[in-house]
């Protein structure tokens, strides 16, 4: 699945596992936030990645719409450790213009995420 | 008042210091911070235009900013929520400057809005609104 600049940044890798998207952050001082946690907006963008990767699967790879982000709503749940942390978005509606997606993030454990996110994209066709 | 020097310490660190994030100015009650261009920031359907992400950053180290600059002091902190509007996409080859506002404290909360700009704050990038919880706060 294609990376962005910012993810790669991040060392966030999008992978297929049994057919489905992982997303995982790595951990590190680039993502730290107050010491001990990470920041609210590497988990942000997490969850974004998620997000695309999720409408970009339902899409279909060889479809050539891109997905640019209109909004973002993410509550955090609790406290993000210096651990690894994964994230999986999940499209709620796929419409011709927009996509509406939710997005959660955890670390050791999916039953206690550490935040979740709607999002909201809209379709555009690439340019040829 | 917060001065600069401690706002400025904050952003050294982790996340804040890799993004490159800088003190532009501050009051009672409100920050202004900005990010410079990197193409490591490049969004991943166009390399002429910001990512999403470090904006996202960018306004909620602001609005952080902005409730050390309301309490007169760096608190304990952390997002409790964050809502941002993406009005229009960001040119990469300009740097995005935050406006961050502490508007109420209500017990252990924070209320925060801003605004990402790229030099025009009537053309914004972003729009946000936002809540902090206060670790220090004395309940009332």
């Amino acid at each position: 699945m294609k990376s962005s600049p910012y993810a790669d940044w991040l060392h966030i890798s999008v992978d297929q596992i049994n057919g489905r998207h992982v997303v995982q952050m790595n951990p590190g001082d680039h993502v730290r936030g107050r010491p001990g946690f990470l920041h609210g907006g590497a988990i942000t963008a997490l969850l974004d990645i998620a997000a695309i990767a999720a409408v970009q699967v339902a899409l279909g790879e060889e479809n050539p719409v891109i997905a640019e982000l209109v909004n973002a709503s993410v509550d955090f749940f609790r406290g993000g450790k210096m651990e690894l942390s994964y994230a999986r978005g999940n499209v709620l509606r796929l419409g011709r213009r927009i996509a509406n997606v939710e997005a959660v993030a955890w670390q050791e454990d999916l039953a206690r995420p550490i935040a979740m996110a709607r999002m909201n994209f809209r379709l555009l066709d690439r340019p040829r | 008042m917060i001065d600069r020097e401690e706002i400025e310490a904050g952003l050294t660190q982790g996340h804040n210091g890799r993004l490159g994030i800088r003190y532009m100015s501050h009051g009672g009650g409100w920050a202004e911070l900005a990010i410079d261009p990197d193409a490591c920031f490049a969004s991943g359907r166009d390399a002429a235009l910001w990512a999403s992400g470090p904006v996202a950053s960018l306004m909620d180290v602001t609005t952080s900013c902005a409730v050390w600059a309301i309490k007169g002091s760096i608190s304990h902190q952390a997002t409790l929520d964050l809502r941002i509007d993406y009005v229009r996409p960001a040119n990469l080859l300009q740097p995005i400057f935050g406006r961050g506002e502490c508007y109420r404290i209500a017990g252990d909360v924070a209320f925060v809005r801003g605004v990402a700009h790229q030099g025009d704050i009537a053309n914004p990038v972003a729009s946000v609104a936002g809540t902090f919880m206060l670790f220090d706060a004395v309940a009332s």
